[in-house]
């Protein structure tokens, strides 16, 4: 008799091990694939698993075996045509002819990629390695509470625009037939002892006339009581509830004058990547503004913002105008959590500078609720750099940093945000 | 034949399974199968989940392998191919061991199910306990102990020195395995008790004869007259894992006992490297006799047949050399094929069987496949026992590829003048002796700069692949002076070497 064992339930992640001692092992060559991908990545793309591709020949485990050459005899099937002494070409791949023809693949990789899917987790921890950055993610930004009327019942208090009719008249009605109650039944009990009287007396009597008046009055009294009255007045009762504003819009500015080069612009990318991800973990829904500038500034679509190159001066003020605007027209604070992020090499139009300083601390971060500046240049700072300072100095939620090349991204990033937590 | 009595019900009449009809399944497929004269280990069916497949498929089918990136990228390759619906999942894993361990997996219908009952619990099964290479190499009853007996140790190795540093030895390891095996002398028994006990003295004993073998260098001064003759190892090895096991001066105790599992697994597998097509023709063949059975005696309904034939005949089907889809002769088709072909030769045979195979033909054919069985490896099966007819049936030809020459050759076809080549050519290539390089440990300088000399010995002038050189710096890893491989011509002339310095 067999046994029968069911083992579904048994561990299924056997191979979870492996597949980390694998990852690990082809980590630079799975960074290197995953380099590529991001600079073909949109950035608001980056949550995703990803196709890895790494060259065949690296993860092939060598061993001894025969090469191509020498003399080796081998039997096919399906003979059509041949007969023995038959002499033909030898085939394109070698003599072996043993299934290392072609792996024809519908994808179009080569055959010489070893390719396979990340998960989203294990994409993201490659990508925040590459920057260094273990943690981003379980940073909160402190969120920016937004308050929304709510209903809460009624109160006998308001203003007369949220008074509710069929709540104050059925209360009204209820006060009318309250208050007549006493009344109605005093008529009652007069008039039953009227009919009694009458058989009796006549009209004349005074005391019949006396019932007659106080019918009289109590009808009056009746009449009298109001059909509405102040204190039967309800109003809708609306109070402010505390909700985190659920969407946010995130302008990334950047420089495209000659100055920035395409290694510029990769770095600059990178860090844009890494807020989105950031707002993407607060906030439900992200709008995201690319506002290009050289001399002026235009907003564009994330093509043309990474991958065009402009030439000419730099005027940064355009850009920060651009910014102003658009908050105004389309993103009214109360709705929008506004974040920016502006990159640059630094160099701008020397009396620009001043401008910018004022744009910023007028028109634009009292409406943001962060603001981040990165220098890319390897040399020194730059003009901008000495005037955004004393912004710096004057508001808590504007950061800058220098950024020197890819691995500088993370720890900068983190420093900008740990500086907005404090 | 059998009598077609339909007097049975079938047993189910959905494809739908449940552990009860595989229950009932399995009971006329081991009643029918002892019929036949199967003599098996004890069944043990495990359902399991595509996941837990790919699990196992990714470990070379071992239930507990030890960790290693390697199974982790084919696992990785595995479930990318599942994903896009490239492969279906191989539907059979079965553990040579006893209990005979065989995978059901859940996602199968029943008539699947009842195929790799038939196949692996009752075909593969009894290959593994009586074919001789299986029981002269392997111990059934002790692999899964010292499968975990591995895992542990090499778990336990990486806490105490290092992923990494055992990762290495283990990269060094598997790029031998295939040179780990003892091809002529019986391995001891393996046990986990006694691994365990062992372990330890072992560690010990192992380090000594080590030591042993660098005390016993003559002084310089007196061999510089019979340099000559001093000469170790005195004989051509052919084990290099167990050689550098043993001699390699630099190894912790630790990493031989690496050096030995790797040995001690590839060993086990050495038998079904050697017995492909026979295994795989065996258990086809009986998974198709038993489940005829099963539907000639009722027990099973014509759906259950259909969905099952077209299984079978996907898993034997042979492409000819000129389709896409050819890799090489299929060793499911080529079994399989001559496995029937043998029953039919016993059956009913003709004057070209009679010829041919005068001590088969018309003989009892359970007797004779079972002997067939018993005593072959697929290199001597082919020899023996293919058939003209099947020759003829798979059309097949034999291509004679010298790089002397500017064009191939083709030197026998399925006509009567080329049944021995194309016999005798494909079970050459078979002979895992000549489809490996013959490499061999051939000297230490023992005396000198401790370097380590490997012979290449060419057969038929083929050269060794590039990739030697990447095997080269392994085998320096593991030897831990320099490593040099010569390979040398049919007259022993060293026409080629290569040196190689262990990484610092």
């Amino acid at each position: 008799m067999a046994q029968i064992v069911d083992r579904r339930l048994n561990g299924k992640n056997k191979s979870a091990v492996n597949r980390q001692k694998f990852l690990r092992r082809f980590r630079k060559q799975i960074k290197k694939s995953i380099e590529n991908v991001i600079s073909e990545r949109s950035v608001t793309d980056l949550d995703k698993g990803e196709k890895i591709s790494i060259p065949k020949k690296d993860t092939s485990e060598p061993f001894f075996h025969h090469g191509q050459g020498g003399h080796r005899d081998i039997v096919h099937p399906g003979n059509k045509e041949f007969h023995q002494g038959d002499k033909i070409p030898r085939p394109q791949g070698g003599g072996s002819g043993q299934g290392e023809g072609s792996e024809a693949s519908d994808s179009g990789e080569g055959e010489d990629d070893f390719v396979f899917e990340l998960s989203r987790e294990e994409f993201l921890q490659f990508f925040f390695e590459d920057l260094e950055l273990p943690n981003l993610v379980k940073t909160q930004l402190s969120t920016i509470t937004e308050t929304r009327k709510v209903r809460a019942g009624h109160t006998s208090e308001g203003m007369p625009s949220n008074i509710n009719v069929v709540r104050s008249l059925t209360g009204a009605m209820g006060r009318r037939i309250a208050l007549r109650g006493p009344y109605k039944k005093e008529i009652k009990e007069i008039e039953l002892e009227l009919d009694n009287l009458l058989k009796r007396h006549n009209e004349t009597d005074p005391v019949i006339i006396n019932l007659r008046e106080r019918i009289t009055y109590l009808k009056g009294r009746i009449k009298r009581i109001p059909f509405i009255d102040s204190f039967d007045l309800r109003y809708d009762n609306r109070i402010d509830q505390p909700v985190p504003t659920t969407q946010a819009v995130m302008f990334c500015i950047m420089d495209v004058s000659g100055s920035m080069g395409r290694e510029e612009k990769d770095v600059a990318k990178r860090f844009f990547m890494l807020l989105y991800l950031f707002l993407t973990r607060t906030y439900e829904k992200i709008q995201i503004v690319f506002i290009s500038h050289h001399t002026i500034a235009s907003e564009v679509d994330e093509e043309t913002f990474f991958y065009s190159r402009e030439t000419g001066g730099t005027v940064v003020s355009s850009a920060l105008k651009l910014m102003a605007s658009i908050i105004q027209d389309r993103y009214p604070t109360n709705d929008w959590n506004i974040y920016a992020a502006q990159a640059s090499d630094g160099d701008n139009w020397h009396n620009d500078s001043k401008i910018c300083v004022e744009l910023l601390n007028k028109e634009i971060m009292p409406f943001v609720q962060y603001y981040s500046y990165i220098e890319i240049t390897s040399d020194r700072h730059q003009n901008l750099w000495e005037e955004y300072t004393d912004i710096q100095s004057n508001w808590d939620n504007f950061a800058m940093e220098k950024i020197e090349k890819i691995s500088d991204i993370y720890p900068v990033f983190k420093k900008l945000f740990q500086k907005h937590d404090a | 034949m059998t009598a077609k009595i339909k007097k049975n019900l079938p047993i189910s009449d959905t494809s739908e399974w449940t552990f009860d009809l595989i229950e009932k399944y399995h009971t006329e497929i081991e009643r029918i199968a002892k019929n036949f004269g199967l003599s098996t280990y004890p069944v043990q069916l495990e359902i399991i989940t595509a996941e837990q497949m790919m699990d196992a498929y990714s470990s070379v089918g071992m239930p507990l392998g030890y960790s290693h990136w390697t199974f982790g990228k084919e696992f990785v390759n595995t479930e990318k191919n599942y994903k896009r619906g490239q492969m279906g999942l191989a539907y059979e894993i079965v553990i040579n061991s006893d209990p005979c361990i065989s995978y059901l997996m859940e996602e199968n219908s029943m008539p699947m199910q009842a195929l790799v009952i038939a196949h692996a619990a009752y075909g593969h099964n009894s290959f593994f306990k009586n074919n001789y290479l299986f029981t002269t190499w392997t111990s059934a009853d002790s692999i899964i102990d010292y499968l975990l007996f591995a895992k542990n140790y090499i778990a336990e190795c990486e806490i105490r020195y290092g992923e990494e540093a055992v990762e290495n030895i283990l990269d060094s390891c598997h790029a031998l395995k295939n040179f780990g095996v003892d091809r002529y002398k019986r391995p001891p028994k393996l046990s986990m008790q006694e691994e365990k006990n062992r372990q330890q003295e072992r560690e010990e004993y192992l380090q000594s004869q080590v030591n042993e073998l660098w005390r016993t260098i003559p002084d310089k001064a007196k061999n510089n007259s019979d340099e000559k003759e001093f000469r170790y190892p005195s004989e051509p090895q052919e084990n290099i894992l167990y050689f550098i096991e043993k001699h390699a001066p630099l190894l912790e105790p630790w990493q031989r006992e690496i050096v030995r599992i790797v040995r001690k697994i590839a060993q086990y597998f050495y038998p079904q490297r050697q017995t492909q097509v026979m295994n795989e023709g065996w258990a086809t063949f009986w998974h198709y006799t038993i489940l005829n059975q099963l539907y000639d005696e009722g027990l099973c309904t014509e759906g259950f047949m259909i969905e099952f034939l077209q299984s079978h005949t996907n898993v034997v089907s042979q492409p000819s050399f000129d389709s896409d889809y050819y890799s090489g002769i299929n060793p499911y088709a080529l079994g399989f094929n001559m496995m029937t072909d043998i029953r039919r030769i016993c059956e009913n045979p003709d004057d070209e069987d009679r010829e041919w195979f005068p001590g088969i033909a018309g003989s009892n054919w359970i007797e004779t496949l079972d002997f067939a069985m018993r005593n072959f490896k697929d290199e001597s099966f082919i020899g023996q026992y293919l058939s003209p007819k099947l020759i003829r049936d798979f059309k097949m030809f034999a291509i004679s590829d010298d790089d002397k020459n500017r064009q191939i050759e083709v030197s026998a076809i399925h006509n009567s003048a080329g049944y021995q080549t194309v016999r005798s050519t494909l079970s050459e290539q078979y002979n895992l002796g000549s489809i490996e390089p013959n490499i061999q440990v051939y000297s230490v300088d023992a005396k000198g700069n401790r370097s380590l000399t490997l012979r290449h010995t060419q057969h038929l002038r083929r050269p060794l692949d590039k990739s030697a050189y990447e095997v080269i710096k392994h085998v320096a890893r593991l030897w831990g002076f320099d490593v040099k491989i010569e390979s040398i011509d049919e007259n022993e002339k060293i026409i080629k070497s290569y040196e190689c310095s262990p990484p610092k």
